[in-house]
């Protein structure tokens, strides 16, 4: 690995305990386990998880619901007392009708029932099962590509460079958000790819449209990390000694890259979780009657008055899960970036 | 004749003393009348309503506002109740004096009336004014004014149209004369709704946007962006001449801002900084406000209704098993439930309103031996689904993209994957949807829409919804939105429009049947009546709600 860390050393170099030899990835899993904050963060990260995933063991074997299915009609029991998922309002006029709020009793409607008497709370683990699932896919695919794109033009230069750093320029200026809806608004009602056919209805769609806006946010430093690789010492020897060129950026190349790849990972999540939940706050990402963290906000923006945790509890979700990965991406970040070694204390 | 009999009985007195007191009354009324004149009435809404020209926009919002600012030769009078359905005289003398088995109609226009530019109204502007129908092509050139002579030709070169021997002036009598190619019993109807309002002889023949055009009515638009704002003002020519056709109002400024949500706009009026909201209360909304300020709330019947619609000429609702499926799953109640509750809308399985001219009540799709709604026969619907063979069909189905909408959409969605189809919702803009799912080039599979009454005649449900001649393929000016274009049922459509000549009554008669026809064939859905919801501040009084245009704003109390 380069030693990229020489000549940076502008402040005092914060001492850490002396660690046993070992690899460059051993290093950094070390460093990264020594951090309580990440690790309380990659825990807590880690039970959000399992609990989305836990999503159907929930709705059928606990809640007993159908958390896609519009209940208008239900009626629940609450001790002894059978109670309307939508209550109508018997004051006054009479008018409206109001979604049970939150019982209390984690079986039944815990956080309540949506405009369609659904149950709130088993909506809220679907949704962060998609949430998760697309933000999560996207960000190996936009990384994927990313670090190809950055690599090849990095490495290769002349027109290659040229090309693909020009249509990294275009991609980039327009403002993300605006071109994940547009993208959005024009695939939403389903695309035919070759022999692959996606509906309007399919998470492939939103996975797509957020792994293509945010490939320049990673190859473009990989590209520039790959131009100051390609003239380090060790990358001129191989190539001077008749090395393919394959091998070089086998061997050589993106190992030194992967390290940057992998700080991207919590920060790419951040961000795919984010316009994932914008898309779909905007009706332009995951498609009723599927849930997302976005769609639920969505379905309480009507009901903030009235009942306001079925527009909380996304909002509240979403909120914890960034501030985990991100608490988790300086970890990773201290760990695996070398620059780190010489930030001050 | 009683009054009479009280002088001769020696009860003069007492009947002496009786009228001095109603006459008392009465003046007190006035004069308590004309102390609420004046101040600003300040109204609000979600989005204005596109352009401010009367011949050419066909909202509800701004139908409303037209009723104050512009005349037709006819008018709904301007009161509560059956009687707001009644036509009155507006700027016309009489009512028209029929003749020609009801192809001649003649009026005589009023004397001394002044538009808000000062200038007289003459013949010359009736005329004009209905060859400006033709002439910008208007929404309803060809649906309602079709059946005046020259109207083929309007249609054909609206530039140069004329309406040679349709309308026909007479400048020194005054009187206007209308020949129709057929008898038509709704003509009066037409002549009363703002797109046959009369304008000034020299108004453009184009689109006038966001310009005003003068009127002739008590106030006139004196500001308009749709993107801010819309004010009206006294009319300073107006002098009224018909209280039940155009009233004098009482505000002197009403002040219509737009851009708030629904949501803020119930909270400013809570607080007293708006008077009147033009949309709906948001549902999260309406139990507060019911139980808060239920003297601020009125709540009236629309003749209107929501419905499904299903493209009867595409799969799979091609099949009138697979329609009727959908009628019996459908819970009505369940829909009125998500519009805001029983006291806001009532489940329907028919296509005219209560009410309404020509209304049996009728509703097939319940449980059995039920007459009047009682929820959804599932067990039915999956029989009749199974008859159809088309479980397993992808369906598409449209919706407005507003959360009671899309609520109402996720139900529909439901129940049609509960039957065993495959289902997309597709929500588009409020502004989009309705022309959108008109067009046969979209293909739309189902789609979920409300209509409102234009005028109070079973054929503006019937006919302009289901018959054969507001079916226009490729067009998105298609009201026909199912394409349903049935034999049997266009037959007693076009009996029932020939007897409404001579015999409204026994029309009415025939219009139930053709209602009961078209629920049977089941080119829609029809799922529930719903009410106007007005939330008004604490210092509006004298609220009244005209069953064809709604709420008066004009003659509310804001001082």
């Amino acid at each position: 690995m380069a030693d990229t860390a020489a000549g940076l050393t502008v402040s005092p170099v914060v001492a850490r305990p002396a660690l046993p030899a070992r690899g460059p990835w051993a290093t950094a899993m070390a460093i990264l386990l020594q951090n309580r904050a990440a690790m309380s963060a990659l825990f807590v990260l880690l039970c959000i998880i399992a609990a989305c995933l836990a999503a159907p063991l929930y709705a059928h074997q606990i809640a007993h619901v159908d958390a896609f299915q519009s209940n208008v009609d239900g009626e629940i029991d609450i001790d002894g007392t059978t109670v309307a998922v939508l209550e109508p309002n018997t004051e006054g006029l009479g008018l409206g009708v109001t979604p049970i709020g939150p019982t209390g009793r984690f079986a039944t409607y815990w956080l309540g029932a949506d405009s369609q008497g659904r149950d709130v709370f088993a909506r809220l683990l679907y949704g962060g099962r998609n949430s998760l699932m697309i933000a999560g896919i996207a960000t190996v695919i936009c990384l994927s590509m990313g670090v190809l794109v950055g690599i090849t033009a990095g490495f290769f230069g002349g027109l290659i460079d040229t090309g693909l750093s020009r249509l990294l320029d275009i991609l980039w200026a327009f403002p993300v958000f605006l071109l994940a809806i547009s993208l959005s608004v024009v695939l939403i009602h389903g695309v035919q790819l070759g022999p692959l056919s996606f509906d309007s209805g399919s998470l492939v769609l939103p996975i797509l449209i957020i792994s293509c806006v945010y490939i320049p946010y990673v190859a473009r430093p990989v590209r520039a990390q790959v131009l100051t690789l390609k003239h380090s010492d060790f990358v001129l020897a191989a190539i001077g000694i008749g090395v393919p060129s394959a091998r070089i950026l086998w061997r050589d190349i993106l190992p030194n890259v992967m390290t940057t790849a992998v700080v991207f990972i919590p920060l790419m999540m951040v961000m795919n979780i984010g316009l994932e939940s914008a898309l779909s706050y905007l009706s332009v990402g995951v498609q009723a009657p599927d849930a997302s963290w976005g769609t639920i906000i969505e379905d309480g923006q009507g009901l903030l008055y009235s009942r306001p945790w079925v527009a909380l509890a996304p909002g509240i979700a979403i909120a914890l899960t960034v501030l985990c990965l991100n608490i988790l991406g300086d970890g990773v970040r201290d760990a695996f970036d070398p620059r780190s070694q010489v930030r001050p204390g | 004749m009683k009054l009479r009999s009280l002088f001769y009985t020696g009860a003069a007195p007492l009947a002496m003393s009786g009228a001095a007191l109603v006459a008392a009354l009465l003046a007190a009324a006035s004069a308590q009348a004309a102390d609420h004149r004046g101040g600003t009435l300040h109204a609000v809404a979600v989005s204005s309503s596109g352009t401010l020209d009367p011949q050419i926009n066909y909202t509800t919002q701004y139908w409303q506002l037209y009723q104050s600012v512009y005349d037709g030769l006819l008018a709904f009078k301007k009161t509560d109740g059956t009687a707001g359905t009644e036509i009155v005289p507006d700027l016309v003398t009489t009512l028209p004096v029929v003749s020609d088995g009801g192809k001649t109609l003649t009026v005589t226009l009023r004397k001394g009336i002044t538009f808000a530019n000062g200038k007289e109204l003459t013949t010359a502007d009736v005329v004009a004014s209905f060859q400006r129908i033709f002439k910008i092509s208007g929404p309803t050139a060809g649906s309602f004014y079709n059946v005046l002579v020259g109207a083929d030709a309007c249609l054909k070169t609206p530039d140069t149209c004329t309406l040679d021997g349709g309308v026909v002036a007479d400048e020194a009598t005054g009187t206007i004369t209308f020949h129709l190619t057929d008898a038509d019993p709704e003509f009066l109807d037409k002549l009363a709704i703002p797109h046959a309002a009369i304008l000034p002889a020299d108004t453009p023949a184009k689109d006038m946007g966001n310009t005003p055009i003068p009127g002739t009515g008590a106030y006139s638009f004196t500001a308009y962006d749709p993107n801010k704002a819309l004010k009206l003002e006294r009319n300073p020519h107006f002098k009224q001449w018909s209280a039940d056709a155009q009233p004098d109002g009482y505000p002197d400024v009403i002040d219509y801002t737009f851009g708030l949500t629904d949501e803020a706009g119930v909270t400013a009026i809570e607080n007293g900084q708006a008077d009147w909201m033009y949309d709906p209360p948001p549902a999260d909304r309406l139990g507060e406000l019911s139980s808060k300020y239920p003297k601020q709330l009125h709540v009236s019947p629309l003749a209107a209704y929501y419905y499904i619609s299903f493209n009867v000429n595409m799969e799979p609702f091609n099949n009138e098993k697979a329609r009727l499926a959908v009628n019996y799953a459908i819970d009505r109640n369940a829909l009125v439930k998500i519009y805001g509750g029983p006291q806001t809308a009532a489940p329907t399985c028919q296509n005219l309103p209560p009410n309404f001219p020509g209304y049996s009540a009728y509703c097939p799709f319940t449980k059995e031996g039920s007459t009047k709604y009682a929820g959804a026969n599932m067990a039915k619907a999956k029989e009749l689904m199974k008859e159809s063979g088309k479980a397993g069909a992808e369906v598409a189905l449209l919706t407005e993209d507003n959360t009671m909408w899309k609520n109402m959409g996720g139900y529909v969605q439901s129940v049609l994957t509960e039957l065993g189809f495959k289902v997309s919702l597709k929500p588009m803009s409020h502004a989009t949807e309705f022309t959108y799912i008109q067009n046969t080039n979209n293909k739309v599979q189902v789609s979920l829409t409300d209509w409102f009454q234009d005028y109070p005649a079973p054929s503006d449900f019937l006919n302009v919804l289901f018959g054969c001649s507001s079916f226009h393929p490729a067009s998105d000016a298609s009201p026909n939105i199912a394409g349903f274009c049935d034999k049997e049922v266009e037959a007693k459509i076009q009996n029932a429009l020939t007897v409404a000549v001579t015999d409204p009554v026994k029309a009415n008669t025939l219009w139930a049947d053709v209602d009961k026809a078209i629920v049977d064939k089941a080119p829609s859905a029809p799922l529930f009546n719903p009410k106007q919801i007005d939330f008004v501040s604490t210092k509006v009084g004298n609220y009244h709600f005209q069953p064809v245009f709604q709420s008066m704003l004009t003659q509310e109390w804001v001082k």
